[in-house]
């Protein structure tokens, strides 16, 4: 659209200011990281005996639980969009609870349903030999738990907003619910689903305080990359800086890939 | 046959109607904004569901609430050909087409094959690769047809099938129309609030009003005798609604109209606009049926003018552009209006 003459609408001078200083605070923490970042050493660092089993730990746990996340997460969001049930907005906002709950106390959570003793845990433990608290599994609970609300929100917003007559149409083509849902509602979701998986893939791959407190700290096991960055820092540097630079840049891709599903600019 | 009863409330509307539409048949449901007419074709389609009543296509009950009867939506093959089409978006023209065969459960290669005869059967086997934003408001309609039809329906439900279209294109996908609903041999119900898409498209006319029927039958029918305001304005008729003795009309008025040999009791009249006379000044002879007006609009209607007329009987008549000029019509002036009793067609209300 052709820009069209109108009144300045900016702010006053002082509010401008605090602007730039927000969006240096923003900024500079990363420029930081860069400055200090030991390039010369780098490869040699990441490909540490050690740093390599973390990074292929977390690789293999985040894409797990993100797995997990749509698997688990795409059932809850249709259910929520197109099922009325008594309770629906207590499930809705249960959803969104791993969102603003402090991870560890999501941990701690976890401990008390999944771990040993817990009611679930007690029982995997005890029927099928399946112990999830201090184990890879157990990361990739955690992981699962605090990366859900970012499917079920991204999916449940689509739904709501898609023309759920096409979903119709297709009724009256003869098309059976599975046939609608794999033919004409998931194609029309699929970019939020494509969104809301890699939102959530970053969420677990960052995932710290629940990870910590229910599955450990175990080199190789549980140590996921945020865990290692931790335990690196006790030791020096370059470690630290190293493996965050690697979440950096696995968060700058995601910016870029999302670009347009999270910043919507008036063009 | 399809033969449905059904009511239900929906918001502000109170739908209780019943209708029927015979095989070969194509009846247009006609009916004013927020009459129900839309929520008629979604109840036989099944995408609603009834509150109360049945539905029966050749004697299958497909929904009967006494019975606790309920068949879905994907069994009961009827086809809807919905108002903006719905064409998937992501699906090419030829797959929008395949998709219900495909969900019957015949194979690919199959449902693309027949898919592709009903897209040259619509003059569109050339547009098998276009997505759906790439046609035309018309491709779109008659792909949107297609693929209701490869489906093989029993009954084909059509929800304004040319409102969507901008009025140079729907002349001609109008005509295009009138074929493809000829060649389907199963029943036709068509939904449009368009008088001209209503008798170029129906055998049978139902009239929807506020949630009931009001009035069914031909066009002719309905023409030579509207039940209702609606009706007449939809033909362009003239209507009134009185009360008759001894060959004299009361209307609500208080005015009074001769129609000798009228049936006694409440009745409606109603006079084609082409049956009434304007002059300049009160006519002296035959016509005995005369009132003075003042005119309060004048429409062209083809090639001729279409006068409305206010006055103690509010009438529209319809004129030659050289009569307009002799009598010097224009709006604001006072004429008088004249209707031989012969011409008026009185009917029990």
């Amino acid at each position: 659209m052709r820009a069209v003459p109108r009144a300045d609408r900016r702010p006053p001078p002082s509010v401008l200011a605090l602007a730039v200083v927000c969006a240096l605070f923003l900024f500079l923490p990363l420029v930081g990281l860069l400055l200090r970042a030991p390039w010369a050493s780098l490869l040699s660092e990441l490909t540490r005996p050690a740093i390599q089993d973390t990074l292929w730990l977390s690789l293999r746990t985040s894409l797990a639980a993100t797995a997990l996340a749509v698997l688990f997460g795409l059932p809850l969001a249709l259910a929520l969009a197109r099922v009325e049930f008594p309770g629906r907005s207590f499930v809705r906002a249960l959803a969104l609870l791993p969102l603003v709950l402090p991870p560890v106390v999501g941990g701690v959570a976890l401990i008390l349903v999944l771990g040993r003793l817990g009611i679930v845990g007690s029982a995997l433990e005890s029927l099928f030999g399946v112990r999830l608290f201090g184990t890879t599994a157990g990361v990739v609970i955690a992981e699962t738990f605090v990366a859900l609300p970012f499917l079920v929100l991204t999916l449940e917003a689509a739904l709501r907003a898609m023309d759920t007559r096409y979903e119709e149409a297709a009724m009256t083509l003869g098309a059976r619910p599975w046939t609608v849902l794999r033919r004409v509602t998931l194609p029309a979701i699929l970019p939020a689903l494509g969104a809301g998986t890699v939102l959530a893939w970053a969420r677990a791959l960052g995932e710290f305080g629940a990870t910590i407190t229910f599955a450990g700290n175990l080199p190789g096991e549980t140590q996921t990359i945020p865990l290692a960055v931790f335990v690196e820092l006790q030791r020096g540097l370059d470690g630290a800086i190293a493996l965050s630079l690697v979440l950096v840049a696995v968060s700058l891709a995601v910016i870029v890939a999302m670009r347009d599903h999270l910043v919507s600019s008036p063009s | 046959m399809i033969e449905a009863e059904v009511a239900l409330t929906l918001g502000t509307l109170d739908l209780e109607a019943s209708m029927r539409a015979g095989s070969n048949e194509t009846v247009v449901l006609v009916g004013p904004n927020g009459a129900g007419k839309t929520t008629m074709l979604r109840l036989l389609a099944g995408l609603l569901p009834l509150e109360r009543g049945r539905v029966v296509v050749d004697h299958e009950v497909l929904e009967d609430t006494s019975a606790g009867i309920r068949v879905n939506t994907e069994s009961r093959r009827i086809g809807f050909v919905f108002q903006d089409y719905l064409l998937f978006k992501h699906l090419s023209a030829l797959d929008n087409v395949a998709f219900g065969l495909r969900a019957q459960g015949r194979g690919r290669a199959e449902a693309r094959g027949r898919a592709q005869e009903w897209l040259e059967r619509v003059g569109l086997g050339d547009e098998a690769t276009t997505r759906p934003s790439a046609l035309s408001g018309g491709q779109a309609q008659r792909v949107a047809l297609a693929r209701a039809l490869a489906t093989d329906p029993r009954v084909l439900l059509l929800d304004e099938p040319l409102a969507a279209l901008d009025a140079t294109a729907r002349a001609s996908v109008r005509r295009d129309l009138i074929a493809h609903l000829r060649s389907f041999e199963g029943m036709r119900v068509v939904v449009t609030h368009d008088p001209v898409e209503a008798v170029a498209l129906g055998d049978r006319l139902v009239v929807l009003e506020d949630g009931g029927v009001i009035q069914e039958g031909t066009a002719e029918e309905l023409r030579e005798r509207p039940r209702s305001a609606y009706v007449a304005e939809l033909f362009g008729s003239n209507m009134w609604r009185g009360v008759a003795d001894a060959g004299v009309v009361t209307l609500e008025s208080g005015a009074e109209l001769l129609a000798p040999g009228v049936p006694t009791g409440t009745v409606l009249v109603s006079v084609h606009p082409r049956a009434v006379a304007l002059y300049a000044q009160r006519p002296e002879g035959s016509p005995r049926n005369v009132w003075p007006g003042v005119v309060a609009a004048i429409e062209p209607s083809g090639e001729v003018l279409r006068v409305r007329i206010e006055g103690r009987i509010p009438v529209i008549a319809l004129v030659t552009r050289a009569a307009r000029d002799e009598l010097q019509l224009v709006e604001g002036r006072a004429v008088w209006a004249a209707v031989k009793a012969t011409e008026i067609s009185v009917y029990p209300a």
